[in-house]
């Protein structure tokens, strides 16, 4: 077997040094009925061609997001990353190394990390960033226990127009903490409706920007509302690049930012891996789950990187830790690093705007189509669009003609007869002119 | 030997009169380069991406559009590939070394497996695309459910999620509905004092209260202390298995029946799967639910600290429980059941625990690694990572305290006796180690023993490689007791940096970059 270096002659020699006789004397403390006398009812092992001829033709019965005009979004992005990210993170110093626990020999991942925590802090306009969650929707949740341990109070308000699927997990991982989610009826996400809401049990209000559908919002107010009564605002970010073009969560008052950093250096891969993104204000810190990366002097006074308050981490304070999270996104993070440093200011700038000039360019087009509306007075990259005709059928019928046209919303909220023909359209930098022409050709037929 | 000039190098006068340590002028050593921050080496003009041009247009944003400079660094790419490519350099790695990271399982990561991931047809779909465009996204993930039921004889289980100790969440979630079902509130999590401190994390976020069960003196858990403890109050154990100590718990069938006996469920941490994995099936132990990392027994690659990956087993009892989404098959093919239904199989799931169907490009890797062991290789995967480590404890033990009688399973447990009156600590041992070119062992982890040193060094070690570390731990154990301190008390020597300043990092946190003023 080629990835296994013993010989027979090497096992032999061992068990002899061990002292028995018989591989099977070093499980003897396995139950023997316990013990698999055979190998289980599973194919044999496989040479590499076999298994990459395998793979090829799984992978066939896929239509892949670049072969067709693609607008699928709501939380996942197709954006174009640099060749030289990949190959990068595939170097065997970053993939084949686990968390820094011994820093000396581990400065190459702390000193990305901590540029990466940099980064985030300052494309959310805030002061912190942890080391990453697993994803945008955990971090979520997460982020609304950390409302709880700050505020001493149990009551969360989710927008109505926050990620389906982001509620669903803030309801998981508050369903036995005692917490209190309160999530508010889809597309119920208007700031003064939510100003509303805030009570003395109010912990935090979580909105989105942009949100599900796709509309940008300034929540100052709500910001300034929420603090007046000792609650947080907790911002959700899904399109992280939208943040090259918008105003920050930050600088409209924001206490924690969480996001999914997919979109920068990480590809769709059918819904993970992907970067969950963490940041806060300064005086939180101690509050925050999950790893962080701090500077610090060696023995010798040189500057370098350890993982640092772990006072917080399950290791240490095992039932009374701030999260049971142990390993999170490493090697996305660093690909999101690496491609937000190839971007650069300019870069990430210019990207953000490209992805929303060609989304108002397709808005346009999209709304000239008899019967067809775009239903968002504002959009970064996203917009929703209502159909004369059910929006799930008409993704369907497109796809016989390959193209893969959004997200029809039905498939997150089946329940609902009103979204039915309602369809969610993303536009990146990766789309053409021609993968444009095409959507609004065959939907000019389709809906005819 | 000639230079260029004819002259002959004189290799022993440059030995001789090459200081050993000096201070160099551009902080780089040889081959080892310092490296600046992106900050301190970039600005905000550069940039190693070319976009094409943006026409006049009227924006959109709402009236919010961003008005402030970022602060972001850029860097052409000839700059960023030498910068991440330095920063790579000072990191160890399996690559480059034994890693016998205790509990971690740090085995070789076959290129195969990065090669198929980024295959389009498995990279490049979205998790939202139509379900009739992704067939065989679902057959694959359909079919690494078959493998990791069969392996661990057990009948259903989850797939999404992200990591560990996210698969311990699911499984003790699952164990609380189901008992919210039978109407019953139990409030007592039981986990032995060795556990990995995710457990009573993990506990605590489902509202349990955790109480440590005992070990006996051979590093097992206490039966009778557990049978002691065992109540209409207690839900369940949480019990790794092999243990942190790197033992299979002898009383594990006796133990699960105690519990299933008192009401409770048996929570498996699978951390140590890769000691057992073709070898013993989790479900022949009386497991109700199990996570595995797939990082760690199938060899997706650690990364740095993840991404991980953590599909939970499940038993019949605990199955209808299930987080979504699954993947269900029906007359067209594949499909996923993505939402509640009050009337259908999914009527009992405790919810959703991430956005999306969970970590598909870990499955990718999960299933390559499979189908190229086999049912017969992963057999012996577990059997040699079992001898490797056994090997290693035969190998030391005359000369190094091993905490317990063996055999052990797939890593060796050592303690701090052997250090007494040496004056050397568990800590400078491992650095120590950095020196001799290794990773040190995972340390003062588990919490049981005096300055734990946990070995694991997988099967991935030849029988060379482990010769030479035992050389170099015997060395230094004899370092140690020759009172030779300075080989360890300022160790390492021979890394990137010295010892750092842990106390200094936390008690004034600077987490991020600034200009400076």
């Amino acid at each position: 077997m080629r990835y296994l270096p013993l010989n027979q002659s090497d096992r032999e020699a061992m068990l002899a040094k061990i002292g028995v006789d018989h591989i099977d004397d070093l499980f003897k403390d396995v139950p023997e009925q316990a013990l698999l006398k055979q190998p289980l009812d599973l194919p044999a092992h496989q040479s590499e061609m076999q298994v990459d001829r395998d793979f090829r033709a799984i992978a066939g019965k896929n239509i892949p997001a670049g072969s067709v005009p693609f607008f699928c979004g709501a939380g996942a992005y197709r954006h174009y990353v640099p060749s030289s990210v990949d190959y990068l993170i595939q170097r065997g110093e970053f993939l084949t190394a686990y968390t820094p626990y011994q820093p000396e020999i581990s400065q190459g991942t702390l000193q990305a990390l901590y540029e990466f925590q940099t980064q985030i802090a300052q494309i959310t306009g805030m002061d912190v960033s942890n080391a990453s969650m697993y994803d945008g929707s955990t971090a979520c949740g997460e982020a609304v226990l950390m409302a709880r341990r700050i505020t001493r109070k149990k009551r969360a308000i989710l927008s109505g127009t926050l990620h389906p699927q982001y509620i669903d997990v803030v309801r998981t991982m508050t369903k036995y903490t005692d917490d209190v989610a309160v999530a508010n009826p889809v597309g119920q996400g208007d700031v003064d409706a939510l100003i509303d809401q805030i009570d003395d049990d109010t912990s935090c209000v979580v909105v989105q920007n942009p949100d599900f559908f796709g509309n940008l919002q300034d929540f100052s107010a709500l910001a300034e509302a929420l603090h007046a009564r000792k609650a947080l605002l907790i911002v959700v970010v899904t399109e992280v690049v939208s943040l090259g073009a918008v105003r920050s969560p930050g600088s409209m008052g924001a206490d924690i930012v969480v996001g999914e950093g997919q979109s920068i250096g990480n590809g769709l891969a059918f819904g993970g891996p992907y970067v969950g993104l963490l940041a806060t204000r300064q005086k939180y810190v101690r509050t925050m789950p999950g790893r962080v990366c701090g500077e610090t002097v060696d023995a010798n006074g040189k500057r370098g990187y350890v993982l640092t308050l772990s006072t917080r981490e399950q290791h240490i304070r095992r039932e009374k830790a701030t999260s049971n999270i142990c390993t999170n996104a490493g090697l996305c993070t660093l690909a999101f690093t690496i491609h937000m440093t190839l971007l650069g200011e300019k870069g990430f700038r210019h990207l953000a705007r490209l992805n929303h000039a060609k989304a108002v360019q397709l808005a346009d087009r999209l709304s000239a189509i008899e019967g067809v509306a775009v239903l968002n007075d504002s959009f970064f990259n996203e917009f929703t669009v209502a159909l004369p005709v059910d929006a799930a059928e008409a993704v369907e019928n497109l796809v016989d003609v390959e193209i893969i046209a959004g997200v029809p919303l039905s498939r997150l909220y089946p329940d609902n007869i009103e979204l039915k023909n309602q369809l969610l359209v993303a536009v990146t930098e990766t789309t053409t002119d021609e993968d444009m022409d095409q959507l609004v050709s065959e939907l000019k037929e389709l809906v005819k | 030997m000639m230079n260029k000039q004819g002259r002959q190098t004189d290799i022993k006068a440059a030995a001789e009169l090459a200081p050993t340590h000096f201070e160099t002028f551009s902080g780089s050593r040889g081959l080892e380069q310092d490296e600046p921050l992106i900050y301190e080496i970039g600005d905000g003009e550069r940039s190693g991406v070319d976009l094409e041009e943006i026409g006049a247009f009227e924006d959109r944003l709402g009236g919010i559009t961003r008005d402030h400079e970022i602060g972001l660094a850029g860097l052409s790419e000839p700059e960023a590939m030498r910068h991440y490519t330095r920063l790579s350099r000072q990191n160890y790695a399996i690559d480059i070394g034994m890693y016998p990271l205790g509990s971690c399982t740090m085995k070789h990561n076959p290129r195969l497996n990065e090669k198929v991931a980024r295959l389009p047809g498995l990279a490049d779909i979205h998790p939202l695309q139509p379900v009739s465009t992704v067939q065989g996204a679902l057959d694959l993930i359909d079919t690494l459910a078959h493998w990791l039921k069969t392996l661990t004889g057990m009948p259903a289980i989850a797939m999404s999620p992200k990591a560990g100790a996210h698969g311990e969440l699911c499984g003790m979630m699952a164990i609380r509905a189901a008992l919210e079902k039978r109407g019953e509130k139990r409030t007592i999590v039981l986990a032995p004092e060795s556990s990995h401190g995710t457990n009573p994390a993990t506990a605590a976020l489902c509202g349990y209260t955790v109480k440590a069960i005992p070990a006996t003196v051979d590093g097992r858990v206490d039966l009778a202390a557990l049978k002691e403890a065992l109540g209409p109050d207690v839900a369940a154990i949480m019990l790794t298995n092999p243990n942190t100590c790197g033992l299979f718990e002898r009383d594990i069938i006796e133990i699960a029946d105690a519990v299933h006996a008192a009401g409770g469920y048996f929570y498996c941490d699978g951390a140590n799967f890769n000691a057992i994995v073709g070898k013993v099936r989790p479900g022949d132990l009386g497991v109700d639910a199990m996570h595995f990392n797939l990082h760690k027994t199938f060899s997706t690659p650690h990364g740095g600290g993840g991404p991980g990956a953590g599909p939970v087993v499940f038993s019949a009892a605990l199955a209808p429980f299930a987080p979504l989404p699954y993947v269900i098959h029906d007359d067209e093919g594949f499909a996923l059941q993505e939402h509640i239904e009050a009337d259908g199989d999914s009527r009992d799931s405790f919810g959703r625990m991430t956005a999306f169907h969970g970590q598909m490009g870990m499955f990718v890797r999960t299933l390559a690694y499979v189908m190229s062991h086999g049912a017969d290789g992963l057999r012996q995967v577990s059997e040699d990572s079992v001898l490797n480590a056994n090997y290693i404890l035969a190998s030391l033990q005359d000369v190094m305290t091993a905490s317990f009688e063996g055999p052990c399973m797939h890593e060796a447990l050592f303690d701090d006796r052997f250090l007494k009156g040496t004056g050397v600590e568990t800590l400078d041992f491992a650095k120590a180690m950095i020196d001799e070119g290794y990773h040190p062992m995972t340390m003062y982890f588990p919490l049981v023993v005096h300055g734990a040193m946990l070995i694991e060094p997988t099967e991935s070690e030849s029988k060379q490689s482990m010769d030479q570390f035992i050389g170099a731990m015997r060395h230094l154990v004899a370092q140690a007791k020759a009172g030779n301190m300075q080989l360890f008390s300022g160790a390492p020597y021979f890394a990137p940096r010295k010892r750092l300043d842990e106390t200094l990092a936390a008690r004034k946190p600077v987490l991020r970059w600034t200009r400076p003023e």
